[in-house]
């Protein structure tokens, strides 16, 4: 074992955390935001949106996070009619290829999670709101969804550390963030156990922050 | 439509034989994550406390590392281990491992690092009163460990389980990048040859489609079968 290549490779591989951090933030914020659409369009009566909604959870949810990464990497670009539009400023960098896929996954699992948070809630709450006076509305932003927040808190921590070991996949579309610099480091030095340590120890470390950072709101949010 | 006919204008069965290979590297994957878990659940059961921390170890760094990473190593590192130990005998020449293998044994221990926590779990579940009364009832050692408690684990751990098949399907994916000739692999060549991506990563996200549904269905129709007569 090569100490020294270790400790090398560690602060190279971690050149690339502005990079993985960018992805990992923008995908979750944008996914948090999608899904929230997604959840009001699987809650709502019309029967398009209802069907739009569960077919998109689990189309995503049915595939890996690969083919969908290379189909909106290539899968896209093949038309013509895509390279001429305006969205081909997002789709022509891989950065955005990787955030756009990313999101989209993130945020089919996320709605799940939103959605079991707001089934767990008993329904006589919202029945005995109203009989208080309040408005649907007032009665779904007080009532049903602090509740929902906390009740889905552990479930999104969950989430974000996949969505973090997610985010080494965009790689192998040629972006350049942490696992991708462990990959190079690993083609030019053939010492992948040593670049597997180094990589290894800044992801632990990564979730590791969730972890704690979560529990602390986790236990700023509950009752007992 | 003609690029995906059977025959050898079309990838049809290239994209069909594409298919098994992903089932097949998926079982074998999962029977060995499962027959892998064993012993760290036994060692999380333990009473001391090294043989808990390392089974603790293993199970945080293969669940808080990204499942790319994990193949990166075992790909690149079993060849270089295997050159190493053939280097002491005199032989030189580079040795490549087979990847429906290393890719097996990389997705098994994802896969026996989560089932370890699924399994562990289930057997936490059975009431402890089971074993006393059990004992009461003069059944000890092996026959309660057949008779009462691993029915029982099996059955809480299904759903678990269920979830664990599905991971290990979507992951057996990332195998692709060492070549191995399974869905997304077929259809990445599939596409490069074609210029038509578009259409293989839609069959390729098809097929997955087909496989997790399928298995949903299996798991789903275990669960309501063994849960017969609980709430």
């Amino acid at each position: 074992m090569n100490f020294n290549l270790i400790y090398e490779s560690f602060f190279q591989i971690l050149k690339g955390l502005g990079t993985s951090l960018e992805i990992i933030f923008l995908s979750l914020i944008l996914g948090l935001m999608l899904s929230i659409f997604i959840v009001i369009m699987r809650l709502s009566k019309n029967m398009a949106l209802n069907t739009f909604s569960r077919s998109f959870v689990f189309i995503i949810r049915g595939t890996p996070l690969l083919v969908q990464i290379y189909f909106i990497y290539y899968g896209l670009a093949q038309f013509p009619a895509v390279r001429d539009s305006i969205v081909w400023i997002v789709l022509k960098e891989p950065f955005w290829c990787g955030v756009l896929a990313l999101t989209i996954n993130t945020a089919a699992y996320t709605s799940e999670i939103i959605r079991s948070g707001l089934n767990s809630i008993i329904k006589g709450q919202i029945e005995s709101a109203t009989a208080f006076g309040m408005t649907k509305f007032m009665a779904f932003k007080r009532i049903l969804l602090p509740q929902a927040i906390r009740q889905s808190i552990p479930a999104y921590s969950n989430e974000i550390i996949l969505m973090i070991k997610a985010s080494s996949l965009v790689s192998i579309i040629t972006i350049m963030e942490m696992t991708g610099i462990a990959r190079k480091i690993i083609s030019k030095t053939f010492a992948p156990i040593e670049v597997f340590i180094a990589a290894g120890i800044i992801y632990l470390l990564l979730n590791y922050l969730v972890t704690e950072i979560f529990k602390k709101i986790e236990k700023k949010y509950s009752i007992v | 439509m003609e690029l995906l006919s059977f025959g050898d204008t079309g990838w049809g069965d290239e994209m069909l034989r594409a298919c098994f290979m992903t089932l097949a590297v998926s079982l074998c994957a999962m029977a060995f994550g499962l027959v892998l878990a064993i012993p760290f659940v036994l060692m999380k059961l333990s009473q001391s406390w090294i043989l808990k921390t390392f089974a603790n170890f293993f199970t945080t760094i293969v669940r808080g590392i990204p499942e790319l990473l994990i193949i990166y190593l075992f790909f690149f590192g079993s060849s270089a281990a295997i050159m190493y130990v053939a280097s002491i005998f005199g032989y030189d020449g580079y040795i490549e491992i087979n990847a429906f293998l290393v890719g097996a044994f990389c997705v098994g221990i994802i896969c026996a690092a989560y089932s370890t926590e699924v399994l562990r779990g289930a057997v936490k579940a059975i009431p402890k009163g089971q074993i006393e009364a059990s004992h009461a009832f003069g059944i000890r050692g092996t026959r309660m460990l057949f008779g009462v408690m691993i029915p029982q684990t099996l059955r809480i751990a299904l759903p678990g389980i269920g979830n664990i098949w599905q991971l290990v399907l979507k992951d057996t994916a990332l195998i692709s990048v060492t070549g191995l000739v399974e869905i997304m692999r077929q259809a990445h060549v599939a596409s490069g040859s074609t210029r038509n991506p578009f259409l293989f990563l839609v069959t390729a996200a098809i097929l997955y489609l087909i496989l997790t549904t399928i298995s949903n269905k299996f798991f789903q129709k275990a669960e309501t079968k063994y849960s017969k007569g609980f709430v």
